[in-house]
């Protein structure tokens, strides 16, 4: 079953098509990637998809129901949870606070039940501070749980924002460059904390540029280029694919055919 | 009936010339800096103020207005250096309540050394209305509004041809490929605040005959320059202009068609209609947010 | 417990303060102090915790303050009705205003919220029919159920039990979700939306919230006065209220309280530089948000920090 259903997506941005006529769809429990060279839209569709932007055409169906154009914090309401290419953390909040604001949907959003301070928003406030401990130390940055997140390497910060978004407990979760900016250790890692992040029932999308993290670890590969499909399948046909190494893994193809 | 529309027309324009110099003040420091200077009106206050007490301390016109340009726009080096520069990457509010606090604090001085109450220049050539069309227009105004053009122009000449202006517009553009190419930029800043400063100063001689100066004018001439600047869009030089001339137009005209009690409203309920419905203004650039 | 630490301190130095005050005028300083406190203490929730600007805020002053003295001067309305009348008309007004103002940020907010309280100072200045213009207009003293607030004294304790209010619900909507919900707006809007949380909801709530404060207070201030005029609107009112908040420091409830009581009393102090006020708060201003940008208060708190 198709958790996520794009059809005929385009975007464009006063001249420029970002997105031309995509469609794909994303299947639940498996890990999907999107590459492509730089500029090929990628996180425009990851905007377009999470609702940051507005498509010019086509649709988006979430589980079941239309959800084109809608806004994000409807979409999370819906299931959908994401972590941003430019780190989005809240640096005047604790490292602890950032991943409680994910689990803000399962909590008490009423205004003068806050003022009061009801013991209901108490109680749950406390539980939903364990949980995020417990998240943290889930994604390997347990060590920062009393820390400011300013305070926290950029590293740590790229999982503190993975904590967040699975604090959502989402039915999706899509992840824009989590590999960016970290060496081959920390990437190793995010794969590791990807693939149990997958394991533990959460449908993961992510975009990348990193080609063995991607291949490595998905069961699906899109490929766009210039806005549009260029390819898509396993990663081992995609790989092999001539038009995406043409256009993509030009200097790979010498190793293209050899074992991982 | 054409008589009175042209006489409103007349002192639409007379104001609309100070409130564009006003916006183009605030347009090229927002432009180099992305700062709102909410002390651009004490600049024209200080011309004024200054040009008043040169003047009645016997020094000639001319030298005057020379001398009271100068003293503002060393304030607004001033300002620049000792204010906005340390300020650093502060966040919006903090840089807003710097400029207001600037802001007092030239009020603060100028009340010390002009003192509370309000006092006129001399017309610069005669205070005998000119009758056109029925309508009488004062000497001044013309001076007002010619000093305006001759400015305007005067700029445009700046940014097309001289090696500084094209440096200003490229720090307005995108400020880190002006540093790439070898543009100081902290020299940028410092100059587009002291040419604002002189903007400014012009602008308070020029009207002082008129709205007579005192040490709170700033506040509303500024205010109403935002406007003007944020009507033609932030950062446009020609919205400025055009800004600052529809502004004073449509004030001219609401206290002759609607009521002079409430003229000085305009500006604020404009504001607010266009922050809602155009915020970009007429001649604004398109600002787009990359997540 | 903790969190009852700061409540405490402050209930304490309400409580015995005035052994300090030999005379009636520090008590009006202090009620002073406390009226301006609570209502900064409101205002900081919009400006400090959610990221938000207003220039505008006294406007929201000045209609409390004016829609209680019309209903209990005009009408004669019991002063509390009025007074809950003007928190319910002013929470309409910033409702349907935050909306489409709370769209935008910065400089643009700014100037919105500008034109806001001139326009609100305006209306007052020339409806005079209404409210006596700038002449200003008369307002009877604060009772209920038939005890009236008479004198600095009782008016003292009053503000001080309206602070410790505030101060609490204030606390209590910043460790709550509603509260980390605003803070993760002002840290980073794009993050609080894909977290579920609809930030122009949230800034509406803050912004109503904020406003019924300001008019609250401005209905105390009233009746304590005696008389107000336009001037309770003025933007430099708004400004004085925003500078309690950044000078005392943003996103700290402590701290938007100290920011009151120094510039409450900084005319006070500054009445020996008599003639160079404005120089001196000018320089205040800019000084405290150059070198202590986050603020008196949290600044003092990381310094300690670091050092303990």
């Amino acid at each position: 079953m198709a958790l996520l259903e794009v059809q005929a997506l385009s975007k464009s941005f006063g001249g420029v098509n970002a997105v031309q006529d995509l469609s794909f769809e994303i299947e639940i429990g498996k890990i999907h990637s999107i590459i492509g060279p730089n500029g090929a839209g990628k996180t425009t569709v990851f905007n377009l998809i999470t609702g940051l932007y507005q498509p010019s055409s086509g649709s988006v169906r979430f589980d079941g129901s239309d959800v084109t154009g809608r806004r994000p914090h409807e979409l999370a309401r819906r299931g959908m949870s994401r972590t941003f290419q430019n780190l989005q953390i809240c640096f005047n909040m604790s490292a602890l606070e950032n991943v409680m604001v994910g689990a803000h949907l399962r909590l008490d959003q009423r205004l003068y039940c806050s003022m009061l301070r009801l013991p209901g928003i108490v109680r749950r406030d406390a539980v939903c501070r364990d949980e995020a401990a417990e998240l943290m130390r889930f994604v390997g940055v347990g060590k920062y749980i009393g820390a400011a997140a300013d305070a926290m390497p950029y590293g740590a910060l790229k999982r503190l924002e993975i904590a967040r978004a699975l604090a959502a407990r989402p039915k999706l979760l899509l992840l824009d460059e989590p590999a960016a900016g970290l060496n081959p250790t920390e990437t190793h890692e995010i794969d590791q904390l990807i693939q149990k992040a997958a394991s533990s029932g959460v449908t993961v999308v992510l975009v990348e540029h990193d080609m063995k993290l991607v291949m490595g670890i998905s069961d699906h590969v899109l490929v766009l280029d210039y806005g549009r499909r260029l390819a898509e399948g396993s990663a081992l046909e995609v790989r092999s694919n001539p038009e995406v190494i043409a256009a993509y893994l030009g200097v790979v193809a010498e190793g293209a055919g050899q074992p991982a | 009936m054409l008589s009175q529309t042209l006489q409103y027309l007349f002192s639409g324009l007379t104001n609309g010339a100070i409130y564009a110099l006003a916006a183009l003040g605030f347009s090229l420091i927002y432009n180099a800096s992305g700062v709102i200077n909410f002390a651009q009106g004490e600049f024209i206050m200080l011309g004024g103020v200054s040009a008043v007490m040169l003047t009645s301390a016997g020094v000639p016109l001319p030298l005057a207005i020379f001398l009271a340009v100068l003293i503002t726009a060393a304030a607004g080096l001033l300002l620049e250096k000792l204010a906005i520069e340390p300020a650093g990457n502060a966040e919006v509010v903090s840089l807003i309540i710097i400029t207001i606090g600037a802001s007092i604090f030239f009020q603060g001085v100028a009340q010390v050394v002009f003192g509370k109450g309000q006092r006129a220049l001399a017309p610069f050539t005669g205070d005998a209305p000119i009758m056109l069309a029925g309508a009488s227009l004062l000497p001044q105004s013309l001076w007002m509004i010619g000093t305006g053009a001759v400015i305007v122009l005067a700029l445009a000449w700046f940014f097309e041809r001289t090696r500084l202006g094209k440096a200003l517009l490229a720090t307005a553009h995108n400020r880190l490929a002006a540093q790439l190419v070898g543009i100081n930029t902290r020299h940028v800043l410092a100059v587009s605040f002291v040419l604002s400063a002189a903007l400014g100063a012009i602008a308070g001689v020029v009207s002082a005959p008129i709205t007579l100066t005192s040490y709170d004018v700033g506040i509303m001439l500024g205010l109403k320059g935002f406007v003007a600047a944020t009507l033609g869009g932030l950062g446009s030089a020609v919205g400025a202009v055009a800004g600052g001339l529809i502004l004073g137009l449509m004030e001219a005209l609401a206290a002759g068609y609607i009521s002079s009690a409430y003229k000085d409203a305009v500006p604020f309920v404009l504001i607010i209609l266009i922050l809602f419905f155009m915020p970009r203004g007429l001649f604004g650039a398109r600002v787009t947010e990359r997540v | 417990m903790r969190r009852y630490r700061g409540l405490a301190l402050t209930a304490a130095i309400i409580a015995l303060l005035p052994l300090a005050l030999p005379n009636n005028y520090y008590y009006d300083v202090a009620v002073r102090i406390g009226m301006n406190a609570t209502m900064v203490v409101g205002l900081n929730l919009l400006i400090g915790y959610a990221g938000q600007i207003s220039l505008g805020h006294a406007g929201f002053f000045g209609l409390g303050a004016y829609a209680s003295a019309l209903l209990t001067a005009r009408y004669g309305w019991p002063p509390i009705a009025a007074m809950l009348a003007g928190m319910a008309g002013v929470g309409l007004i910033a409702f349907v205003v935050a909306r489409p103002i709370l769209r935008l940020r910065g400089h643009y907010l700014a100037m919105a919220t500008l034109g806001l309280g001139i326009i609100i100072y305006m209306v007052l200045v020339n409806e005079s029919a209404w409210t006596g213009g700038n002449d200003g207009m008369t307002v009877p003293g604060f009772s209920l159920l038939g005890v009236t607030v008479a004198n600095e004294r009782a008016w003292y304790w009053v503000t001080g039990a309206a602070l410790l209010v505030a101060i609490t619900l204030a606390n209590n909507i910043v460790d709550s979700p509603v509260g980390r919900a605003l803070r993760a707006l002002h840290g980073s809007e794009v993050a609080a939306q894909v977290a579920g949380i609809d930030t122009a909801r949230y800034k509406v709530k803050v912004f109503v919230v904020s406003a019924v404060f300001a008019s609250a207070v401005g209905s105390m201030m009233a009746h304590y006065i005696g008389f107000i005029t336009p001037q309770v609107s003025s933007f430099f009112h708004s400004i004085e209220l925003v500078t309690m908040v950044v000078v005392g420091g943003m996103a700290s409830t402590y701290g938007a309280v100290v920011g009151a009581v120094i510039l409450t009393m900084l005319p006070q102090l500054l009445s020996s530089f008599e003639g160079y006020e404005m120089i001196v708060f000018g320089l205040i201003l800019m000084g405290t948000v150059i070198f202590l940008p986050r603020g008196l208060l949290p600044t003092i708190a990381a310094r300690l920090r670091k050092t303990g």
